[in-house]
């Protein structure tokens, strides 16, 4: 969108300026409603902007971003993601189980227990795996990803409630003796005074940039939302792309689950749940476009910081539970409807 | 001359239906060949054997005199195959050179600047002043043009496929286009141009290759080819329509009158300057005009799907510009589109179903449909126009493309309609139904209705029509009655040049 564009639309120089005016608030309305947010929030909440508050609303921040760049890639291609909630409850639940159970190996009658960052690892795989089970319904049986989605929406979500019959795993300190301690400085810890989980968005989101902006990789994750006919007949791999990116939504959801079950040293099977509405909101906040090919993962950063610093503001300020959801339904609906206007301007 | 590519023997089958029955075709460096025929002839089928999208059913496809399996327009472009299809496909949230370099000009890493400037380099290779960084969204649709067979020579293609690419162009495009093309043919790059407008392809091609039915019935030099024998082995024997022979029905007081309507062409669309023309109760008015002259684009403002700049609409006497589609339909103005695939057919109904919904609220008691009334006004309407079908319940994904069309124009049909809109009625319909669907339309008319359709084919404009109405970029270059109509004075009319 150009100056000279808008000015070849309009003859009158009045005209000229307010909609040129007009087109610039609708570009930057996810970065104005952040400072609107942010400005509201410091005049009726005397804690709000000390450096106490801003880190606690990072850390928020960072859970639904690292799970909302992750959904960004899915709803580039125009899919969309339901099981990253889920994905994140049954990745807390594994990374206990792992810690407190360890992995028995059976055809050799042992339990290792796993470093750390072995868990880790072990956890992002399955994130990474429901991932590819949601490409191969999406590719292979041509689900809609909706549908299939919702399918392993269920499917993890049960499977978080047996693998401890609905319980907690609480203390997840590790044993010294097994060499596995150390899982809460991932989601408490801190690096210079700021929380973990804010310097590893600020590692996801700019090599999720780089990618989304500089790879081929990205270029064909973009076309694919653009036009995924285009896309085929030009040679894209649509199948790799489409799988590519519910791994990567999936290995997001399983590092937020990590996070969430590290900070509170307990992994409770009930946990992510409607995180995907949330991630949703935040790309779509963002800018993004619900049938692909439109967004950035910068607005998508700008989104989440709405989501989370909306979302705390709110109970600091003491807004009961109840406005609070139909306040955050109202700024998700105001955003799209302002979408719809840029397009038409645009 | 150095041929580069060749199908030979190629047949091809979808399910029971034989597209291609063993067709011999060559690409020669530096040559355009031109391939021409019918809707449903086959041209495209070979097209997309020869680009890879689809493999033969039998026979061989060689390229450099080697045979070769074509596995995907990847495999083609690998082997310097390129084709710009007739619907464009381009992402149009990227921009100019993404569209071009989509797959990355490199591995991993996008190297934008270099993109842009290679792009930069093909589009003036065009001839063309496109901002690579423009998104292809906001250009034309003849830009677009442009920047796929940009996109086709970045892959450094020999052999450039074109179906139909100046359906959607302006007089200027066409011309920088054949310019291209004349470029290309002097760098010894092989194309493939298929086009149904007759003296253009006499005067871009080199040789020529009639097409019908599946086969090649005619092969000759452009310099020693006219229109006239383009036209005659293009439709054969068979394929001529019959005047039939009943009396022209009477006609009577104007039921649609179209006036003064004007609309700016926009991406998807041909526009219209200053149209007016009518439709009387018991006339048949043929609207002929090639693809892209803005016949669909002028029935569709007349049906209120598509908006008009300017001009009024009348039925009946009765204003109707301004009304909705479901408006216009209650007070009895009834459209088939040409799209029946797309805007026609619910694939997922019945016949019967299918049928009944233009009327459902005749059939319904307080929102509830009642199943007999349903059945009983279908079952009349099958019989009516004789559509083959085994019943109303049977799938209409079942049935003929011809009896398809006779079930959708059954639906158009249902409300009472008093004038009906088909545009292009025989699209994608062989012949023998071609001419059960005129029988149709005649009856139709002699019923009382108004009917304008429109149609590609002058034969069929002069076979069915009383009054004939020729569009050429989105201007009425000839309206007469059938009787001062002669098929080159009609093809002449359909390619006049724009007058400004």
């Amino acid at each position: 969108m150009t100056e000279g564009k808008i000015l070849t639309m309009n003859g009158a120089g009045q005209a000229v300026s307010s909609d040129y005016a007009m087109t610039l608030l609708l570009k930057f309305r996810t970065v104005l409603a952040l400072v609107l947010v942010v400005a509201i929030f410091a005049v009726l909440a005397p804690n709000f902007l000390t450096v106490a508050n801003a880190l606690i609303m990072l850390k928020h921040i960072a859970i639904v971003a690292i799970l909302a760049i992750g959904m960004s890639f899915v709803i580039l291609t125009g899919g969309i993601d339901l099981s990253v909630g889920s994905i994140a409850g049954l990745a807390g639940m594994v990374a206990g189980a792992l810690i407190i159970n360890g992995l028995p190996l059976t055809a050799l009658g042992v339990v290792v227990y796993p470093s750390v960052p072995a868990v880790v690892g072990l956890v992002l795989l399955v994130g990474v795996g429901i991932g590819l089970f949601n490409g191969l319904l999406i590719n292979r049986f041509q689900v809609a990803p909706f549908i299939a989605t919702l399918g392993t929406l269920y499917m993890a979500r049960g499977a978080a409630m047996l693998m401890s019959n609905g319980e907690t795993f609480p203390n997840l300190i590790g044993n010294p003796a097994l060499g596995n301690e150390g899982f809460s400085r991932i989601g408490a810890g801190l690096l210079l005074g700021i929380p973990a989980p804010v310097w590893l968005l600020a590692v996801i989101a700019a090599g999720a940039a780089f990618v989304a902006g500089s790879t081929t990789f990205g270029r064909r994750v973009y076309a694919v939302g653009g036009s995924e006919r285009a896309a085929l007949l030009s040679g894209v791999r649509v199948d790799q792309v489409k799988y590519a990116v519910y791994a990567i939504s999936g290995a997001m959801a399983a590092l937020v689950g990590v996070l969430i079950a590290s900070d509170l040293v307990a992994a409770h099977p009930a946990s992510g749940e409607s995180f995907e509405l949330n991630g949703i909101a935040a790309v779509v906040l963002g800018g993004a476009s619900l049938t692909g090919g439109r967004g950035t993962i910068v607005g998508t950063l700008i989104g989440a910081c709405v989501i989370g610093v909306l979302g705390d503001g709110m109970v600091m300020v003491g807004i009961s539970e109840f406005w609070q959801m139909v306040i955050k339904g109202g700024v998700i609906v105001t955003a799209v409807v302002l979408d719809r206007l840029q397009e038409r301007l645009g | 001359m150095a041929e580069l590519m060749r199908a030979s023997g190629v047949k091809k089958r979808y399910g029971g239906v034989t597209a291609l029955h063993g067709v011999d075709f060559a690409v020669e460096a530096g040559r355009v060949s031109v391939l021409i025929g019918e809707n449903g002839a086959g041209k495209s089928t070979l097209m997309r054997i020869l680009a890879g999208i689809e493999t033969p059913s039998e026979g061989e496809v060689h390229v450099d005199g080697e045979a070769v399996r074509l596995n995907g327009a990847r495999d083609a472009a690998a082997r310097g195959i390129g084709m710009v299809h007739q619907e464009l496909n381009l992402c149009p949230n990227l921009s100019v050179a993404e569209n071009i370099f989509l797959l990355g000009s490199r591995k991993g890493l996008l190297d934008r600047s270099g993109e842009r400037q290679k792009a930069r380099a093909l589009l003036a290779r065009l001839r063309q002043n496109i901002d690579p960084d423009r998104r292809v969204a906001t250009l034309s649709i003849g830009e677009q043009q442009i920047v796929e067979i940009a996109k086709a020579l970045a892959e450094e293609c020999r052999v450039l496929i074109l179906d139909e690419p100046t359906s959607a162009l302006s007089e200027a495009e066409v011309e920088v286009l054949f310019e291209v093309i004349g470029d290309l043919k002097r760098s010894g790059v092989g194309i493939v141009y298929i086009s149904h407008r007759l003296e253009e392809l006499l005067r871009v091609g080199d040789s020529i290759t009639v097409m019908r039915d599946g086969r090649i019935v005619a092969r000759s030099e452009a310099a020693d080819a006219s229109v006239g024998w383009i036209i005659e082995t293009m439709l054969g024997e068979e394929g001529r329509l019959e005047r039939a022979n009943d009396p022209a029905p009477e006609e009577g007081e104007t039921v649609l009158a179209i006036s003064g309507v004007s609309r700016r062409r926009d991406r998807t669309s041909a526009a219209l300057h200053d149209i007016s023309m009518e439709a009387r109760a018991g006339g048949i008015v043929a609207l002929y005009g090639l693809l892209g002259s803005g016949r669909t684009e002028l029935m569709e403002v007349a049906f209120g799907a598509r908006a008009a700049s300017d001009g009024t609409i009348t039925l009946k006497g009765e204003d109707i510009t301004r009304l909705s589609i479901a408006q216009r339909v209650k007070r009895g103005l009834l459209f088939v589109s040409e799209d029946r695939k797309a805007q026609g057919l619910f694939a997922n109904l019945d016949v019967g179903r299918n049928m009944a919904v233009s009327d459902l609220a005749s059939f319904a008691k307080k929102g509830v449909i009642r199943a007999a009334s349903e059945q009983g006004a279908v079952g009349r309407m099958i019989a009516r126009l004789g559509v083959k079908t085994a019943s109303a319940r049977t799938a209409i994904t079942a049935l003929s493309g011809g009896n398809q069309q006779k079930a959708l124009i059954g639906r158009a049909l249902m409300p009472g309609p008093a004038a009906l809109l088909l545009d292009e009625p025989t699209r994608g319909i062989d012949v023998g139904a071609r001419s059960e669907v005129f029988a149709t339309i005649r009856q139709l008319a002699a019923d009382g209705l108004a009917v304008v359709f429109s149609t590609s084919d002058v034969l069929e404009a002069l076979a069915v029509a009383e009054r004939i109405i020729v569009i050429a970029k989105g201007r009425i270059t000839l309206d007469i009655p059938v009787a001062e109509a002669t098929e080159a004075r009609l093809i002449r009319a359909a390619n006049a040049a724009a007058a400004a």
